[in-house]
């Protein structure tokens, strides 16, 4: 029997397979597809302290092996969740998790002290890299100073798990995942979205109507990885990885990259179903491979010789 | 209101009928029986062969035939995974999530509809067509296309139904737009439910509004999901914008800021 468990600074799964925020709904329209009690972690859609109406459409880019969006962070509001969504879900046999973003970081702080009233989310993953609003997301995750920010600004009145999500549309991710661990945060999931852009010829138009949008899909999946490893060797907090996880192969391939846990997105619109079998595949890729635990999988990656040639 | 479910099938393609060269109707069997499957309703199939295919492409269902347990998709190649759709074999395993989305809501009364289609957009409204003559209600179809050729399964709509054309080029039925038929001046029908291109459906629905009709319209806005999560094909309705993969595809024009 392998052992699933994954630890995350008071925060344990059942397994290390969680689902991105945007992509899975309240976890609700998946379960005609699948059994929440197969994965660790349900990361619902971006909730912001008011309602937001998001940007118009067209919002979506297909590109190879990938997709653009510029949803625009649409939802009801903070307290239309607590109040409507919240007891639909909350005893759902999963950890479910809240993305919280916001415009000034008054809004991160009375989001999250909102949701922390809500008993049976064990956790937040605050959203400061979100390339498609005009004010706060990424603006704030592009640098350390605005990263640190928000992050310790939460981090006050924030007693759970504080997870926050980094954008890849930076330098250098690990400056930005240091400065987050400082200011206080549990753990570091990434990647967002990459900035891209689409073009219709024949119209001579942007296909999205923000021009720019945020690139997902499997052909985001080797950068996502290199930051990924980079970051974990860079911080001591857990980190979560994501960015094209399309199977199991790509799950464990970030996990052995020094992930703790991962994230499945643009997968999951792909086949509903996906999130179980990375977990079954995980499993038993450590049953083939000899590994106890899930856990043993983290930044097991041998690299032979010194690895300079790649890090320089 | 409760929402049925959906599934994730293998069915099996079973017969490919190339209705010209832009149309294949494919008909598809499954192991076991259909779901409960209403007009309107659409599949998200996943399309294997095509490297510039990443996503699921939403087709509308043609027509259940429950009998055979038989399921029909009306495809127009449009680009390069409708094209690797169509060059799918007999026997293939085709993997869909179905049903997805609203579908067309039924007539309060039993006095006469008119369902209006263009191109393609004729595809829902054969099921429509059969499931409203099955309830005694009579039906009429409009159905508009460039040609003659691209009038699409019009001996199978006459099972149901009047069957009323036009064409662009006046190669069959008369002349012009599905709005300019004579027959929109000369009958009245108490419900039309319309399937197209936007601008025909936005004329239609101009038509309905003028003579206090009540109209539904199906969109086909660009999706990802199909199962209203990533948010991606809203529209921008008088509630907001609202997926059109979930609250949608069909809405009454009332709703729509058209």
């Amino acid at each position: 029997m392998v052992d699933q468990k994954v630890y995350l600074k008071g925060l344990e799964l059942r397994n290390p397979v969680i689902t991105a925020s945007g992509t899975f709904g309240f976890g609700e329209e998946f379960t005609d597809f699948m059994d929440l009690s197969r994965i660790g972690c349900i990361v619902v859609k971006g909730t912001t302290i008011r309602h937001r109406e998001g940007n118009p459409y067209p919002r979506m880019a297909e590109t190879a092996s990938g997709m653009l969006n510029a949803v625009g962070l649409q939802n009801k509001g903070v307290k239309y969740f607590a109040e409507n969504i919240y007891p639909r879900i909350k005893d759902f046999d999963t950890n479910v998790l809240v993305n919280v973003s916001g415009s000034t970081i008054e809004d991160y702080v009375d989001t999250a002290e909102i949701i922390q009233q809500l008993d049976q989310i064990p956790a937040i993953e605050l959203n400061i890299s979100c390339p498609n609003v005009k004010q706060g997301g990424m603006t704030f995750g592009t640098t350390t100073k605005g990263a640190s920010q928000v992050v310790e600004a939460v981090r006050k009145v924030y007693k759970k798990h504080l997870m926050v999500k980094l954008t890849p549309n930076v330098t250098d991710i690990t400056e930005i995942a240091r400065a987050v661990e400082a200011a206080g945060a549990d753990s570091v999931s990434l990647i967002n979205t990459l900035l891209g852009m689409a073009i219709n010829a024949e119209k001579r138009r942007p296909v999205l109507s923000t021009v720019t949008g945020g690139l997902s899909g499997a052909c985001v999946k080797p950068i996502a990885l290199r930051m990924v490893w980079q970051t974990a060797n860079a911080v001591k907090i857990p980190v979560i990885g994501l960015g094209g996880i399309s199977s199991a192969e790509d799950a464990i391939e970030f996990l052995l990259a020094g992930a703790s846990a991962i994230q499945v997105g643009t997968a999951n619109f792909i086949d509903p179903a996906i999130t179980p079998k990375i977990a079954a595949g995980i499993v038993d890729y450590c049953e083939r491979h000899g590994f106890k635990s899930v856990r043993e999988l983290t930044g097991a990656l041998i690299i032979d010789g010194d690895g300079t040639d790649c890090r320089r | 209101m409760q929402k049925a479910a959906s599934f994730i099938l293998d069915l099996e393609l079973t017969e490919k009928l190339s209705l010209n060269s832009q149309y294949v109707l494919m008909k598809f069997r499954g192991v076991e029986q259909f779901p409960p499957i209403k007009p309107g309703q659409f599949a998200q199939i996943r399309i294997d062969g095509s490297p510039t295919t990443y996503l699921r492409r939403p087709f509308s269902i043609n027509f259940v035939d429950t009998e055979l347990n038989e399921l029909w998709i009306l495809v127009q190649i449009v680009g390069d995974g409708t094209k690797a759709l169509s060059k799918a074999q007999v026997g293939t395993q085709i993997n869909m999530i179905l049903p997805l989305g609203n579908g067309f809501s039924m007539p309060l009364s039993n006095e006469r509809v008119l369902l209006i289609g263009g191109g393609v957009g004729v595809a829902p409204l054969l099921m429509l067509g059969k499931v409203l003559h099955d309830q005694e209600i009579p039906v009429t179809f409009l159905l508009g296309a460039r040609s003659a050729s691209d009038l699409l399964e019009l001996d199978l709509f006459a099972e149901y139904g009047m069957v009323f054309t036009t064409t662009e080029d006046g190669s069959k039925g008369e002349k012009g737009y599905v709005t300019q038929h004579s027959l929109l001046n000369t009958d009245v029908f108490r419900k039309i439910y319309t399937c197209g291109p936007k601008p025909m459906m936005q004329a239609v629905s101009n038509y309905a509004k003028h003579h206090g009709i009540d109209c539904e319209v199906s969109l086909e806005n660009t999706m990802a999901c199909g199962i209203g999560v990533c948010l991606c094909c809203v529209e921008n309705t008088r509630e907001g914008h609202v997926c059109v993969c979930k609250d949608g595809p069909v809405f009454n024009t009332n709703v729509l800021r058209w």
